[in-house]
């Protein structure tokens, strides 16, 4: 029988755990195939980024202000936002690049969504490692609600995969979307607080400060500083008061998932077709 | 060999939206909505599919060049899904729609093997206990951990059929994949296909070749313009497709195995009827010497009988002949005809057609009068 390949309890079936092993694991071998220093490069990339910041916005531009560790908060910030760019771009692209397997093989599609997001995450964990070691150096404090971070990080890989879902069924289709997506991270880049502190908006005026809180994406970078470099940080929580807005970026995380899901789902069928 | 059914495919439609404008972008389905133009055209491959593949079967489907096979196979793999009507697969299934699907030029041929043992559905350790059977078949030992990128175009395709028939799967469906590698391989490809031919692996195999279609199958369907044309033995089924596309040719080909300015021959056929064969033959012999014509039946490359014209009727100039062939002589089949130009001095050849072209003559009737090309007279004695 043909079998509806999206059913919930198939996701973590034997044979698709197989595949995802394998398609990850095969990603990764590719990844610094013919480079000198090959693995090297995913703790370098970090570390070179990291140098940029420091002399850039740490030296010289200094727009950090009165935040502790601001060059480890804006490495943090810059590795999550990385992340994220190259979890939905990498996604977006996931579908229609493996097309020729597609048209080929029977196998569920939504695999090759979640690989392509697993491989940023791997690349994600290694920043992770750097950023610690310039908490370490900078002499930062961690407390025990660091512990915290692992739930942040499971809240921003749904995002970006649910995001990733979405965007690469629509490439299916209309292939303006990554044009236009990059367009568009390049503008919510600006509109997330990484670069700047939340402070700066504030000062200008409250109300758009709230409004860009409300961004997932923020409310994720925030409280990951939050949790690891310094309670300074303005988190979403705190620019609302612990009032109930404080949960829209939940909320529309929990949104964009299901309804990406069935966007997908409702798409997949015909990927072979279309592709 | 059980009559379990294997896969049972019921009424299968399905129709493709082949879209009209180059681009697939956003500004064209914005124009095209406004404009009330659909932007595709409906095209539909297959028309109302049906048939069933019982267990042990090694099941052919032959068809032309868009005339459907191909989809109702991605329908069979579950890569398309069908617009109506259902398709139900009993057992594992394995597709080879292209062999090697997946394989990646940087991985190591080893590596090759466990991604695409992945794609197909098998774990780790079911791909490790077929691992060294799969390696046995190919014959490509030492070059497992080298990258694919530096295996030849033969290896690459011998690792993948390997990896094809080695696959411990119920259903293995295969897509023109007969003509792979060098002579010795070809050779323990078709000893594989007669195995499988007697074993219990259920087989579904998409080819062009009427040869192997006759050879290794037990059944075989005639798909034509997105419906079956035709149900039946490989014999019955061959023959149907020779006689739709190969005679439907006739003339057009030039078949000409050796001619010159001044001598050639040609040859045509009228299937008149169920006994009777006409072949014309037309003739130049402008070499001064007397020449006669030597007409060849083959079946299968072999010859099986000729006929000289008259040599004391020696042919010159320009000039037609037509010879009869009685049908009754044969089996059902299908047989070639040829024809030569040579010198009655010392049989030199002065011009020929080529023997196994496509000057083609069918003779139908049931599979148990398969005994052979000649019919021999009954005349036993008890």
């Amino acid at each position: 029988m043909i079998t509806d390949n999206m059913k919930i309890s198939n996701i973590f079936s034997r044979r698709n755990r197989i595949l995802l092993r394998e398609l990850v694991i095969t990603d990764f071998k590719l990844r610094y195939q013919g480079s000198v220093l090959g693995f090297a490069w995913s703790l370098l990339k970090p570390l070179f980024l990291f140098a940029i910041l420091f002399t850039v916005f740490g030296m010289l531009l200094k727009i950090g202000g009165t935040l502790p560790h601001y060059p480890v908060y804006l490495l943090l910030g810059i590795v999550l936002w990385t992340y994220f760019n190259e979890a939905t771009s990498q996604g977006l692209s996931a579908i229609v690049d493996r097309g020729d397997l597609i048209r080929k093989i029977n196998f569920p599609k939504y695999i090759i969504v979640i690989s392509s997001t697993l491989s940023a995450l791997i690349n994600l964990c290694f920043n992770l490692v750097i950023v610690l070691f310039f908490m370490w150096i900078n002499g930062v404090d961690v407390h025990w609600y660091a512990l915290l971070l692992p739930f942040v990080i499971l809240e921003l890989y749904i995002f970006s995969l649910a995001l990733a879902f979405f965007l690469s069924a629509f490439y299916v289709k209309f292939r303006d979307i990554s044009h236009l997506w990059e367009v568009l991270l390049q503008g919510a880049f600006y509109a997330t607080p990484i670069l700047y502190p939340v402070s700066i908006v504030i000062d200008i005026n409250e109300f758009a400060a709230k409004v860009l809180m409300l961004n997932p994406a923020a409310q994720i970078i925030q409280d990951a500083r939050y949790l690891l470099i310094t309670p300074e940080t303005t988190t979403t929580s705190i620019i609302f008061k612990d009032f109930w807005y404080m949960y829209i970026p939940f909320v529309i995380v929990g949104l964009v998932i299901i309804g990406a899901s069935i966007y997908f789902k409702r798409n997949s069928g015909k990927f072979a077709e279309n592709v | 060999m059980s009559k379990e059914p294997a896969i049972i495919i019921k009424d299968v439609e399905k129709s493709f939206k082949i879209p009209l404008d180059k681009t697939s972008g956003i500004k064209q389905h914005i124009v095209n909505f406004y404009k009330r133009k659909k932007g595709y055209r409906e095209f539909t491959a297959l028309n109302g599919v049906s048939f069933e593949v019982k267990k042990g079967e090694f099941f052919g489907i032959v068809g032309c060049n868009g005339s459907g096979k191909s989809t109702l196979l991605k329908i069979l793999a579950g890569v398309y899904n069908p617009d109506t009507g259902g398709v139900a697969v009993n057992g594992s299934l394995t597709p080879f729609i292209e062999l090697g699907v997946g394989f990646n030029p940087e991985l190591s041929g080893r590596e090759n093997i466990f991604l695409n043992g992945a794609l197909l559905g098998f774990s780790r350790e079911e791909m490790e206990a077929m691992y060294d059977d799969i390696v046995d078949f190919a014959e490509l030992h030492d070059f497992m951990e080298e990258r694919l990128k530096n295996y030849s175009s033969g290896m690459q395709v011998r690792l993948a059929f390997s990896i094809a028939v080695r696959a411990k799967s119920d259903i293995l469906i295969l897509d023109e994949v007969l003509a792979v590698g060098d002579a010795a391989f070809q050779q323990k490809c078709s000893n594989y296909f007669e195995d499988v031919k007697n074993g219990d692996q259920t087989v579904v195999l998409v080819s062009h070749n009427m040869e192997a279609v006759k050879r290794y199958c037990t059944r075989a369907v005639y798909i034509k313009n997105g419906k079956i044309h035709k149900e039946g033995s490989p014999y019955e089924i061959a023959d149907a497709y020779t006689m739709d596309n190969i005679l439907g040719t006739e003339g057009v080909e030039n078949d000409a195995l050796y001619e010159n300015k001044k001598n050639y021959v040609r040859v045509s056929i009228e299937d008149e009827d169920r006994k009777h064969v006409k072949v014309n033959v037309d003739y130049k012999n402008t070499s001064g010497d007397d020449c006669f014509a030597r007409l060849s039946v083959m079946n299968n490359g072999q010859g099986l009988a000729n006929i000289d014209s008259d040599k004391n009727k020696p042919l010159r100039g320009a000039g037609k002949l037509q010879f009869t062939i009685d049908k009754t002589l044969f089996n059902p089949n299908d047989y070639s005809v040829g024809v030569g130009l040579y010198k009655v001095s010392n049989l030199e050849m002065m011009a020929a057609t080529r023997a196994m072209g496509r000057k083609i003559f069918v003779v139908e009737g049931t599979d148990e009068d398969r005994t052979g090309a000649l019919k021999l007279k009954d005349t036993w004695q008890y």
